[in-house]
């Protein structure tokens, strides 16, 4: 089989008589070609999306969840419903003790989102509302912030110290300083008190209510700047990445309704947003895609090398009487079998290849197009090489098993049923 | 060289047999040119079938080259084919996408020889035929005399021991006949055994014996004194 392979003239046998009917063979590969082409894009769309959803939650741990209070909705413990509860410094302790599955929790305060007025923050004779964030270095651990060159985020010190100063956003930057002006060490006005700028935040879009205006301070500042004492707007929490999220979430609610005295099963008193089970769903959709490429793929390939099957059986009853001749002449009927075998693989794989170009050639396109776009979900499209192989043995092994009934065709006719005078 | 003893031969068609060949006998010896005539339906075309291992008899054996011909299969009756048989059609039968070279070599690639080798042989062998010039023709281009002769050239090319013709002027008008044949005898000249398969008399009278066929038996079987084809052609 091999020496038939790699025989000049097992080649020239091929072409010669592929060639003999040229429309008819770039009609076959269009079809094999159009199949892997979908396959190929398809999938590598998929992966598009994929990675897009990645880039989404990369500044973002992926087990992670928030918590924050409402107000109760079931009487419970001699209280009636509808009291308003309020998060404080020591839940995070009281987590900690409770739920082992916990490795980090940022207790947050903010300003100017949630119906809260956003402060006035004014440098010189520029000036603009933001929303301020009071913030622990920790937060860092769970939501990454990329800080610009020759920045810093709040450290320990910043929050033992109280130190009045602030992170900004690119926004920020912008629209309270100059162009060419270096806004680390500068200073700015927030809600009448001035803040020394350590740092400018680069905005990750990414869901969420974050925006590229955003400041942050420490939250020990905040406390004392807006005078908040021990509460806490919500909690940032993550847990270890081998735990489940979604367990966690529940215990974490069941714990803070014991402490707070709330009915267990008042679901309303806590509010929680579970980044985790946002990412399975995405995660869910991808894989989906993911399959779904490959099925239509795999089906368009096997319903153009059924056509190219077709098409050599037509080409054999045509050839009928060159077969017969090759066979007076001395071709067993396994060189006529592997003949029309290779020839169907070869139009197989010349299509594939061709398809698998194009595919790629589509896929740079969609890549240039949308390479600017960070809010499209959509980054680097590629199809593993470990698809492509797969479809290349799909495309082999196909091609041989559909060549095998117009070679078993060829080989059925007698010689001298062939050669028959009509 | 041939010897074929008691050659039955009957066809089944809707159930009626039909009785083509009944017990034919003859013996064909080396550098022999035998002309089989008959009428359509004699069965001769049968029997070439049978010579030339595309077909089987019911009984009877067939003996060529001391080699008994019995029970074949596909592949062992191609590799047979081609190294016993040359087979010339009254139409020619060339592979039409083929130039003539690639047309004469191809019985050897089937043998598996290697492409100088084939090409260099099918070379000489065109030019045994006088058409060392259109070696790189496709049949298309080639008139009916040129095709018949490269069909030759290509069931010579792998020195058969037989050279089978069926009807091989049947599709020529008679000056290309007569030099078809002229060819023939040439070759047989050289020691080549030949059977031709022919209805036209003056085509089996340029060979050197002839074999009548009715009804699928032999009613005749004699040497004649062969007429040189070349005394025709000018």
């Amino acid at each position: 089989m091999f020496k038939i392979l790699f025989d000049r003239d097992t080649w020239q046998e091929i072409f010669g008589s592929i060639q003999k009917n040229r429309l008819r063979t770039i009609v076959t590969i269009v079809g094999v070609l159009w199949g892997i082409f979908i396959y190929i894009t398809l999938s590598g769309a998929a992966k598009g999306l994929d990675n897009g959803f990645d880039r989404q939650f990369q500044n973002v741990a992926i087990n992670s969840m928030f918590l924050w209070a409402q107000s109760t909705s079931m009487p419970y413990g001699g209280v009636k419903t509808g009291r308003n509860l309020q998060l404080k410094m020591e839940d995070a302790q009281y987590m900690y003790n409770r739920i082992p599955e916990l490795q980090y929790i940022a207790p947050r305060n903010a300003r100017g989102i949630f119906g809260s007025a956003a402060p006035r923050v004014v440098r010189n004779s520029k000036s603009g509302d933001y929303s301020i964030y009071g913030d622990y270095p920790i937060f860092t651990k769970i939501a990454t912030k990329f800080i610009y060159d020759g920045g810093r985020f709040i450290n320990q010190a910043d929050i033992d110290q109280e130190r009045k100063v602030c992170v900004i956003g690119e926004r920020t930057q912008s629209e309270l300083f100059e162009d060419d002006e270096n806004p680390i060490g500068g200073y700015i006005r927030i809600s009448g008190v001035f803040f020394q700028v350590i740092g400018v935040h680069k905005y990750v879009p990414g869901g969420g209510f974050e925006s590229d205006s955003d400041i942050f301070i420490p939250f020990t500042t905040f406390r004392k700047l807006y005078n908040t004492g021990d509460e806490v707007s919500w909690f940032a929490l993550a847990a270890f990445d081998d735990a489940d999220i979604l367990a966690v979430e529940e215990d974490v609610k069941t714990a803070m309704r014991s402490k707070y005295n709330v009915h267990p099963d008042d679901e309303r008193a806590f509010g929680s947003f579970n980044l985790g089970e946002i990412f399975n769903r995405v995660i869910g959709f991808s894989k989906g895609m993911n399959l779904l490429s490959m099925i239509v793929g795999v089906a368009t390939i096997l319903a153009g090398i059924i056509g190219i099957g077709n098409i050599l059986l037509i080409s054999v009853r045509e050839r009928t009487k060159e077969l017969g001749i090759r066979r007076a002449l001395g071709a067993t009927p396994k060189e006529v079998r592997s003949q029309i075998i290779l020839e169907s693989v070869f139009l197989s794989l010349t299509a594939g290849v061709m398809g698998i170009v194009l595919g790629s050639f589509v896929l740079a396109i969609i890549n240039a197009l949308t390479a600017d776009s960070s809010t499209f979900p959509y980054t680097n499209p590629t199809v593993p090489l470990s698809y492509i192989a797969a479809a290349l043995i799909l495309m082999i092994t196909l091609g041989t098993l559909i060549g095998l009934i117009p070679a078993q065709r060829a080989v059925s006719i007698k010689p001298i049923d062939a050669l028959r005078e009509e | 060289m041939i010897h074929l003893i008691d050659i039955h031969k009957s066809y089944n068609l809707n159930t009626n047999p039909l009785h083509v060949l009944k017990g034919i006998n003859l013996s064909v010896d080396e550098g022999e040119l035998v002309a089989i005539m008959g009428a359509s339906g004699s069965g001769k075309s049968t029997m070439l079938n049978i010579l030339g291992m595309l077909d089987e008899a019911d009984s009877g054996t067939y003996t060529l080259d001391n080699t008994p011909i019995v029970k074949l299969n596909e592949t062992k009756a191609a590799q047979y084919r081609n190294k016993f048989l040359g087979f010339v059609f009254q139409s020619f039968n060339l592979i039409s996408y083929k130039t003539a070279l690639e047309n004469v070599s191809l019985p050897l690639y089937y043998q598996g020889l290697p492409r100088k080798e084939r090409q260099k042989k099918a070379k000489e062998q065109l030019t045994k035929v006088h058409l060392g010039e259109r070696t790189h023709h496709v049949p298309s281009e080639l008139s009916g005399g040129e095709k018949q002769r490269v069909a030759i050239a290509r069931a010579l090319v792998t020195n058969p021991m037989v050279l089978l013709a069926d009807e091989p002027t049947g599709a020529l008008d008679t000056k290309t006949s007569y030099e078809l044949m002229a060819l023939l005898q040439e070759i047989n000249d050289q020691g080549k055994t030949i059977v031709v398969i022919t209805h036209e008399s003056d085509i089996a009278n340029m060979c050197k014996r002839i074999v009548y066929l009715r009804d699928g038996v032999i009613v005749e079987d004699k040497k004649i004194k062969q007429k040189k084809a070349k005394d025709y052609v000018e």
